[in-house]
């Protein structure tokens, strides 16, 4: 009796194998399609940009005029406006971004509250880009105008605070950046500073050490590499924003020292121009999409590998 | 946004449709934004005159419009810009342009304080060439008496995108100054040497509103809903002249339209003239395909030239003048 039943389960199971898994298969084509659909857009951006590479070559690059009815297209002060726009947003959230996670991490505040900031804070990443750069335009740019004229009249001698001062600035598009990569640092340099192992933190406490020199000798270092990701990432996503930049940022293709001008992005130049575009100005400007793609994907990646190698690292320590 | 929001009318549109009579007519037209207002209206007392005939019309740029007329995508396109020869050639079935309506564009302002401001041509044109930077730069003091002008930075504001707007203010320009021609020269779309940029009229309202200081290039109409103040600017005849309805109408109403009724007004030369004012333009194939289509286009542009114009002023709009509708139906009885 047993024996039958063994080769009839048996029979079963060699059935049930022969048949493909559905939910494999699913799988499968859903993991397959998604790198397929990446492929396309790099082959549809690139074939549309390589009548502009072959025309441009890397003039495009180091070009400073962008004047589509001439023929004439270089992107230099776009890749510096994006460069700088984020790095100036950097500037403004790591210091923050990484308080506010230092502040959750550690015992400060009781579980409840820590959780409702954390929460909060984390809201902000779900902000349309949209309204980010309204409340842009009804906050942030009065505050520039205003300070900004006063900045440039007492400091107007270093390039950096020349005016006159637009309200439309890069200042204005940076100070509204920092506040939306700032989920990003926040939230992932929050998980390195609780992951690092309780024996690290007992060991410093034990060895007489006070809680900031616990936090800045021993805390701080061991969650570094997090830290370190989680900037990269946020700037590649401040690299990306585009609609409240666009609105903020006054898109001018002038290079300028002064933070208080308006200038470009490689985002908002596409935003503003893709729709009136024609003939070569397309090509152009898929080549402007193109380097745009290149630079936050690499930058992106980076972040991921940063983030990647810690992991393992702090795995082992327990 | 303003996609889904006409994504969402046209749906709106269907649904309603779909209710009521069976035997409808829809007209799809897209293109140049300036117009929108005036060609929605048009589309809304057409339909209650017409209620068979409904009128999609999707403001998504001078631009677009073109590209999407060109490919045959809609059944008729506008643009602020007069389509080219060339590319009137790209069109398989061939394309009639029809002046529809006119506007000024004016130069609004952002200086706390002052509420009239004359500009001569020689300033004006400096503004824009960054050549004149500050409020009281005593070119500006000269033609305006009696004003306390600030010491203040001059901010510049212009069109990001590509846009008809661009090419009618650039071209006067370059034809008022030789210096303006040769720098940065007429386009849809050029590089300003000065200022910051905006997509859209709306965009560009919106810096001059939140600048001090700053002064832009918009369409009337966006002035006056704003109310924002605008330069009276001095025309070919030396004289300043403020934009208003009236002198937007002498502007035109000095135009020798040509027989295929592409024309700018580039630097008119009358004494009471505004100087910047243009007509904007609807697209229509030579030939429609089907007869009801024909119809009820006809209708419509036939409205929008006579009893459509009516509702112009209030919308900050220049009503055609007599000559140029009577021709402009002739080029619209040629459409079979």
């Amino acid at each position: 009796m047993s024996g039958t039943t063994a080769s009839n389960e048996k029979k079963e199971i060699a059935r049930y194998r022969s048949v493909p898994d559905l939910f494999r298969v699913l799988c499968w084509v859903a993991s397959v399609l998604t790198v397929v659909i990446l492929a396309w857009i790099g082959y549809e951006i690139f074939s549309q940009a390589w009548p502009a590479i072959k025309k441009f070559g890397l003039n495009f690059i180091t070009g400073t005029a962008w004047t589509p009815g001439r023929q004439v297209f270089g992107v230099l002060p776009f890749l510096i406006g994006t460069a700088a726009s984020s790095v100036i947003a950097l500037l403004i959230a790591f210091p923050l971004g990484i308080s506010i996670a230092i502040f959750l991490s550690e015992d400060f505040l009781p579980v409840s509250i820590r959780q409702a900031i954390r929460f909060v804070v984390e809201l902000l990443a779900s902000i349309p880009s949209v309204v980010y750069g309204l409340w842009g335009i009804f906050v942030v740019v009065p505050l520039v105008q205003q300070y900004g004229t006063i900045l440039s009249k007492y400091l107007g001698f270093i390039p950096l605070f020349e005016g006159p001062a637009f309200g439309n600035s890069l200042l204005t598009a940076s100070i509204v950046l920092a506040l939306m990569v700032l989920p990003t640092i926040t939230a992932i340099s929050r998980n390195a500073f609780v992951s690092t192992p309780a024996t690290l933190r007992e060991g410093a406490y034990a060895l007489g050490a006070t809680r900031w020199e616990a936090i800045l000798g021993v805390i701080f270092p061991a969650a570094a590499p997090g830290v370190v990701a989680a900037t990269i990432l946020a700037f590649g996503r401040a690299m990306g924003e585009t609609m409240a930049v666009a609105m903020l940022i006054g898109n001018s293709p002038r290079l300028t020292w002064s933070l208080l001008s308006p200038s470009g992005t490689l985002a908002g130049l596409l935003a503003n121009q893709f729709a009136e575009a024609d003939g070569m100005q397309i090509n152009a400007l898929m080549y402007a999409a193109l380097l745009l793609v290149i630079l936050t994907l690499g930058v992106n990646m980076l972040g991921e590998v940063v983030l990647r190698y810690t992991q393992k690292r702090t795995a082992g320590i327990n | 946004m303003k996609k889904i929001a006409s994504t969402l009318v046209v749906l709106a549109a269907l649904t309603v449709s779909g209710q009521l009579a069976s035997a409808e007519t829809t007209l799809q037209g897209a293109g140049a934004s300036f117009p929108a207002p005036f060609y929605q209206r048009w589309a809304q007392d057409f339909n209650k005159q017409h209620p068979d005939i409904q009128i999609n019309y999707q403001s998504n740029g001078s631009g677009a419009g073109v590209k999407q007329f060109t490919q045959g995508l809609v059944d008729f396109g506008a643009s602020d810009a007069a389509i080219t020869d060339e590319e009137i050639a790209k069109v398989p079935k061939g394309a009639v342009m029809i002046p529809a309506t006119a506007g000024s564009i004016v130069l609004a302002y952002n200086l706390p304080g002052v509420s009239e401001l004359k500009l001569s041509r020689a300033v004006y044109a400096g503004i824009f060439l960054g050549t004149i930077t500050k409020w009281n730069d005593p070119q500006i003091v000269k033609s305006n008496p009696g004003v306390k002008l600030p010491d203040l930075g001059i901010k510049v504001c212009s069109r990001a995108d590509g846009s008809g707007t661009t090419f009618v203010f650039t071209k006067h320009l370059s034809a008022i100054s030789p210096e303006f021609k040769e720098k940065v020269g007429t386009d849809k779309a050029v590089s300003w040497p000065t200022g910051m940029s905006g997509k859209g009229n709306d965009g560009v309202t919106a810096l001059v509103q939140q600048n001090p200081g700053a002064i832009g290039y918009v369409e009337y109409g966006y002035a006056q809903n704003n109310k924002l103040p605008m330069a009276s600017l001095e025309n070919k005849s030396g004289k300043f002249v403020k934009p208003t309805l009236e002198s937007g109408t002498a502007t035109l109403a000095s135009v020798q339209l040509p027989a295929n009724l592409r024309i700018w007004p580039e630097d008119p030369a009358g004494a009471e003239d505004y100087p910047i004012a243009t007509f904007t333009w609807l697209l229509l194939y030579k030939t429609y395909d089907n007869a009801d289509k024909l119809k009820a286009l006809k209708e419509f542009i036939t409205y929008g030239l006579t009893a459509g114009q009516a509702t112009a002023p209030s919308l900050g709009y220049i009503p055609l003048p007599k000559e140029v509708v009577s021709k402009c139906q002739a080029a619209l009885d040629s459409i079979k």
